[in-house]
């Protein structure tokens, strides 16, 4: 497969309060056309900052991030990302702030009716259909985070970029929307780099999960391959032993070593 | 020691509920209100409950105008220069029967007088508003710009209004442009400095949004910028206007012509201090008005509240 993302020698630094604060160092990951990875690692580390600058977000002050062999310069819709705290506009309906990408990406190829049945079919795969007349506010916070996963699937994206997209929800709704996303990628075939800090999310949802030490100066730890066959199963794969083993494997590694300095 | 024992004990500041930004006092009603709806043993129904919140919405200001007309039925007793509340109250009748006569250019109804206010306190406050919330905007989008124009703000907002009447009269030569000039040196200030507040506060969430988007400006203005910024905008415009309201008597006063300002500096040329006490309650009235109205236009176009 050939790689879509090349996260190529990347450093990051910050000045914050007169002080320059080195995030990340030497970081390398490649990312395959296809591919689920998972970044995880203690909170602070700097996962977020790598998914950033894949967004185009930040630029690396060493280092480059590349997409499809070209250096990314800034953020685009061919890398749609899907925020922590969902970032929807809260004056826009649901249907609304999924048009606003869907017409983006779209507008000047497509009718508007075109767009109109394009956004509403994002906001169905997102089972949300019932509710696009919805303004954020009058969801819940998981009904939330399906339309800004609907608002980044809309853009028709080549990698899903998506930053601790469950970290807000109680564990149903996140064992629901992770069961959910399953099935979206498994359509759709997606790229996804995924931020997290659940070890359960990681290993359920990926390809590769990328172990990240502790900052300042965090780069890639180890990575472990995820060889468990799909589609998976949550429930079947909760007493599969390769399944415990690999979950055990991320587990050793956040809590050893690279445990956080108390 | 004790400093540390009394911080220990220092009790945990309540949470902090979302609060209305407009401040709304209904919501104080509905807490008092569904209290004895818990208690079974003096179960309401659901209308006595609506007449008991509104006894309770009601009452008080109601005492309230009361205790000021007590107060103002009790210093006309002692001062014979002022008059009652029953005395004022009949020569308010008899000036409401007919508030919009013209018996030459500087007898007119009370009506006219007060028309004649708002048109002014409207024009500036118009101007104001085409200007300030432009201005705003850059200010709050440019930092350049922003530092540039904080000085001057920060220079000319606590000169007092009246001060810039005599630049009016020197520039335009006339006492209505000058005192419209007032009102909107007075009124753009607010709206200047809360519309680039909500410019700046616009969340960086929804302009990462827009720049994964890759939004033209003009998007990210109309569906980002904009509707952000509107309910601090409506803030600023309801500063200005009060505080419009607020000046346009004492420019009237000084400048003459037809209006509620000048009409009470003739009335105390007069000597007529039941028509200052009406004037005064005018004042009063529109201006709670006005503040209501801007309210309620808040509150439809705040996505907080709408």
């Amino acid at each position: 497969m050939s790689t879509l993302v090349d996260i190529n020698h990347v450093s990051m630094a910050f000045t914050a309060k007169g002080q320059m604060f080195n995030a990340l160092e030497n970081v390398n990951i490649q990312i395959a056309a296809g591919e689920f990875v998972s970044l995880i690692g203690h909170s602070g580390c700097g996962k977020s900052t790598v998914l950033n600058l894949v967004a185009g977000l930040l630029l690396p002050t060493q280092g480059g991030v590349l997409f499809k062999d070209r250096e990314i310069d800034g953020p685009g819709p061919e890398r749609a990302v899907v925020f922590q705290n969902h970032s929807l506009l809260p004056w826009l309906t649901v249907f609304e702030n999924v048009h606003l990408a869907v017409e983006r990406v779209f507008a000047a190829t497509e009718s508007k009716t075109q767009l109109a049945v394009r956004t509403r079919e994002v906001i169905d795969l997102v089972g949300l259909g019932h509710a696009s007349s919805k303004y954020p506010g009058e969801l819940s916070g998981g009904m939330k985070q399906r339309v800004g996963i609907a608002r980044a699937l809309a853009m028709q994206p080549q990698v899903l970029l998506l930053d601790e997209p469950f970290g807000a929800l109680d564990a149903l709704t996140r064992t629901h929307l992770q069961d959910e996303l399953l099935r979206i990628t498994r359509d759709s075939g997606n790229t996804v780099l995924m931020v997290t800090h659940d070890v359960n999310e990681a290993v359920l949802l990926s390809d590769r999960v990328v172990m990240m030490t502790n900052g300042p100066g965090a780069t890639v730890g180890e990575i472990l391959h995820v060889d468990l066959p799909r589609p998976r199963q949550r429930m079947e794969l909760l007493e599969n032993p390769r399944y415990v083993h690999l979950r055990g494997e991320v587990l050793r590694f956040l809590h050893h070593g690279h445990a956080q300095a108390a | 020691m004790n400093s540390v024992v009394n911080f220990a004990r220092k009790p945990e500041p309540p949470a902090i509920a979302p609060t209305d930004p407009l401040g709304g006092p209904h919501e104080t009603i509905s807490v008092t209100s569904t209290t004895p709806a818990t208690t079974p043993a003096q179960s309401m129904t659901v209308k006595g409950l609506a007449a008991k919140a509104a006894l309770v919405r009601y009452i008080p200001p109601l005492l309230g105008y009361l205790g000021l007309i007590a107060v103002w039925a009790l210093a006309a007793q002692h001062a014979s220069y002022l008059p009652g509340p029953v005395k004022t109250w009949h020569t308010a009748v008899m000036l409401f029967s007919d508030p919009f006569y013209i018996k030459g250019p500087n007898d007119v109804g009370v009506g006219w007088l007060l028309l004649n206010s708002l048109k002014r306190v409207a024009q500036g406050f118009g101007l104001a508003i085409a200007v300030g919330v432009p201005l705003g905007f850059l200010i709050g989008r440019f930092l350049f710009l922003n530092r540039a124009m904080s000085s001057v703000i920060g220079l000319l907002r606590p000169v007092s209004p009246l001060a810039w009447l005599p630049i009016g009269l020197a520039v335009f030569k006339a006492a209505d442009p000058s005192a419209i000039f007032v009102i909107f040196i007075t009124s753009i200030w607010p709206m200047v400095m809360n519309t680039a507040l909500g410019v700046a506060s616009v969340p960086q969430d929804y302009l990462n949004v827009a720049r994964v988007l890759r939004l033209s400006e003009w998007k990210v203005f109309t569906k980002i910028l904009f509707p952000a910024t509107l309910p601090f905008m409506m803030t600023g415009m309801r500063l200005g206007l009060s505080t419009a309201w607020l000046v346009i008597v004492a420019a009237e006063m000084l400048t003459g012509g037809i209006g509620i300002g000048f009409w009470i500096w003739d009335e105390w040329n007069n000597l007529n201090m039941e028509h200052i006490i009406i004037a005064i309650f005018i004042v009063g009235v529109v201006g709670m008005l006005l503040e209501q109205g801007m309210n309620l236009i808040a509150r439809r176009l705040d996505y907080r509240t709408a």
